[in-house]
């Protein structure tokens, strides 16, 4: 699944519009300790977090993930959402929460990590 | 004979900065060919031992040096220094602060994810004077 596939599937809205949604999606995760994504963190990853300062844009770029999935409304500082951009990067937000988010997405075929 | 030599400095606590060593360093080794593989533990090491230096220490810096040997880290701090460094390398254990840990740091995993993706870990601390960590990368 492509990351503008992902969109309406969460029913998400695109925070970073300068950013390629073509990038396919490869795992999902959903975690909000940093070095505890470092660990796990994967090339083309939808990661769900609500964590949303700039060292979420560092690891998420640090390990090529496909896109940061805010849940539950939460925002993201412009400053945060144009490094994002710059690193090109999506930075996505939604309604849902972290279990509505993974479910929709595991339903849909986006496998775990390491699968 | 070195093909990158390179110093970044690293303030304490300045998180808005934190990780700009570690998106440089992956870029220029990539920019070198280096494989993905590698690429990809040289990236958790390097921001790991980043961010412990914007956590934990009182400041200091991260050097890059490529040789044919392989990729090398190095960490050097101005203190305040481990005093149980196989209590630190412990998983789980960390003394974050509070401002550290409600951003997501903090999980006791820092120096035990640098220590998996290196080739070779090496840490000396002194309290009051430093800590300075060396990790080696095989290109092969």
């Amino acid at each position: 699944m492509k990351v503008n596939a992902l969109l309406p599937l969460i029913e998400a809205e695109n925070l970073t519009p300068g950013v390629d949604l073509d990038k396919e999606v490869l795992c999902g995760y959903s975690c909000d300790l940093l070095s505890w994504v470092m660990k796990n963190g994967q090339e083309g990853m939808a990661w769900v977090t609500v964590q949303t300062h700039m060292n979420v844009i560092a690891v998420a770029v640090l390990a090529e993930m496909a896109c940061v999935i805010l849940p539950e409304g939460i925002d993201m500082e412009p400053d945060v959402l144009k490094k994002a951009e710059e690193e090109g990067l999506c930075v996505m937000k939604t309604k849902l929460s972290s279990y509505e988010i993974c479910g929709r997405m595991h339903k849909a075929g986006v496998a775990d990590k390491d699968a | 004979m070195s093909m990158v030599h390179q110093v970044y400095p690293v303030a304490a606590d300045d998180f808005t900065r934190a990780g700009e060593a570690s998106a440089d360093i992956k870029r220029r080794l990539k920019q070198l060919g280096v494989s993905s593989a590698v690429l990809r533990r040289v990236a958790v090491a390097s921001y790991e031992v980043e961010l412990n230096l914007v956590i934990h220490s009182d400041g200091g810096e991260l050097t890059l040096n490529v040789d044919q040997d392989g990729v090398h880290l190095i960490s050097k701090d101005v203190g305040p220094g481990i005093p149980d460094i196989d209590q630190a390398m412990r998983e789980g254990y960390s003394t974050a602060n509070e401002e550290a840990r409600s951003m997501g740091f903090g999980a006791g995993m820092g120096l035990p994810n640098m220590k998996r993706n290196a080739d070779q870990f090496a840490i000396e601390s002194q309290v009051g004077k430093g800590t300075t960590i060396e990790m080696t990368f095989k290109l092969a």
